[in-house]
């Protein structure tokens, strides 16, 4: 029998309270899929199931409060896999919650993928908990527009209140909730990760060029973030550098797949970090199309567990808010923190001339127990090339 | 479409962008994100969002040309009938 438990999604939580189960004893249940809804300091969220079988027993209810690594659930596994240990799940270490290695079918990415959908109609969805699949697009092609959602929510209004009314199950999480889920974790890195920062300015003029010539050629609703540039640089440049792809859990740990976490501010403070999986093997269009997603369901804190744990790395892009560079703080059990401040025009010496260039200033924040320097520069210089390539990205 | 529609739309597609703002404050040279506190993304999703409700798709290389609310409205009105 495999024992389903509740899992951590970050250094910072201990526990969560079972919202809703989205699946009853006898369900036949399998990777990826969805079975409950928990309440956690960074809001609402989709747990998913790693197993394959049927659902035996719910050993939770809903609205209680559940530490981590109970057991919630036995699922019976799928006839042919009775013989494989159930997984454990510890309790203080969640990023090892669901070793990525172990993981032969990535779940899927969100829940709107392959819904065609213009970025607004997406986050008016998430932000009302609408699930898109629902709903009848009449743009182009059958894309879903802001109208599209509008209208869908106003019926379900109706259908609403001509029904029993409902308690609130997607119970507000509070800005003091997010602020001491980033104040634990912060806290941790601070006490335990020994940080070393480095930085280095990049030449951003072709990789600007680039990016204006690109979206020149695109409708708005399919341009490119110059984000987009960045993380998709990152990633690239980590398969040179493994060991700052990894986790710090008595000793290094090298992650197999190159998850980044993205940090995105919340309005009323505080912030989330959701992982944009296997970011090396999306193209720049697949990353636009994953923020698109994402970063509505961060704001609106309607994330998955697999969004929650399995970043490898973190991004951090202060560019918007005015910064000229950005120096992180590690988000355990992760050892590296990327940081890009805004692109700028600085003056530039070359090759004896003075020019002026559009310039980006990225840092490394770096574990000294997992890493150097020497290896944190190497990396930079790489992250330097890449941006410096944009037509190989 | 006159003056009033034009920034009743703004005033609504930012307050869908950014629900904790209040757009209607905005004074003509205002920063609209500075002011407003948008991000690249958002800025983004105004600009699609703006394309859908009125068929204006405004090229990257004018955004200069949209940053306060004045000149945003000015751009809306030479676009539109």
């Amino acid at each position: 029998m495999i024992e389903f438990r509740m899992p951590s999604l970050g250094a910072d939580m201990e526990d969560g309270t079972l919202r809703e189960w989205k699946v009853k004893p006898g369900d036949t249940v399998k990777r990826g899929d969805i079975i409950a809804d928990v309440e956690t300091m960074k809001g609402i969220i989709e747990i998913e199931v790693f197993e394959e079988g049927t659902i035996e027993q719910l050993l939770v209810k809903e609205d209680e409060k559940v530490p981590v690594g109970k057991v919630m659930a036995l699922i019976a596994p799928k006839a042919g896999t009775a013989d494989i240990p159930p997984k454990t799940i510890p309790t203080e270490k969640p990023a090892e919650l669901h070793p990525i290695e172990e993981r032969p079918t990535p779940a899927p990415e969100h829940k709107h993928e392959g819904v065609r959908a213009s970025p607004l109609a997406k986050r008016i969805a998430a932000e009302n908990h609408l699930d898109l699949s629902s709903v009848h697009g009449t743009g182009d092609g059958g894309a879903i527009t802001r109208e599209d959602v509008e209208k869908a929510l106003a019926e379900r209004d109706i259908r609403l209140k001509s029904s029993t009314p409902e308690t609130a199950a997607a119970s507000a999480v509070s800005t003091e909730t997010i602020r001491m889920a980033v104040a634990a974790a912060m806290s941790k890195s601070n006490r335990e990760i020994p940080h070393y920062y480095l930085e280095t300015s990049i030449d951003m003029s072709k990789a600007v060029a680039w990016l204006a010539e690109a979206n020149r050629q695109r409708p708005v609703q399919k341009r490119l973030l110059p984000v987009v540039l960045l993380i998709k640089a990152v990633a690239n440049a980590l398969l040179e550098f493994p060991d700052l792809n990894a986790i710090w859990d008595n000793g290094l740990q090298r992650k197999n797949e190159i998850n980044i976490g993205f940090v995105v501010s919340l309005r009323t403070g505080g912030l989330v970090v959701p992982a944009i999986h296997r970011a090396n093997e999306k193209s720049l269009d697949e990353i636009m199309e994953v923020l698109n997603d994402l970063i509505p369901r961060a704001r609106a804190l309607k994330l998955r567990s697999s969004e929650l744990s399995e970043s490898t790395i973190t991004l951090t892009n202060l560019g918007d808010g005015g910064a000229d560079v950005v120096f992180g703080v590690i988000y355990p059990p992760q050892v590296a923190i990327v940081g890009f401040g805004g692109i700028m025009e600085q003056p530039v010496a070359i090759n004896g001339m003075l020019d002026v260039r559009p310039v980006l200033r990225a840092t490394l924040a770096g574990d000294h127990r997992a890493t150097d320097g020497l290896t944190g520069g190497r990396f930079l210089t790489a992250l330097k090339n890449k941006l410096q390539q944009p037509e190989t990205l | 479409m006159n003056e009033s529609e034009i920034k009743t739309i703004i005033f609504q597609l930012l307050k869908q962008i950014a629900p904790d703002t209040e757009p209607s404050t905005l004074q003509p040279g205002d920063n609209i994100r500075d002011v407003l506190g948008i991000d690249s993304f958002d800025a983004l999703q105004f600009l699609v969002a703006l394309d859908e409700k009125l068929g204006i798709d405004i090229p990257e290389a004018d955004y200069g040309k949209t940053a306060t609310l004045e000149r945003l409205m000015g751009y809306v009105r030479s676009k539109t009938p």
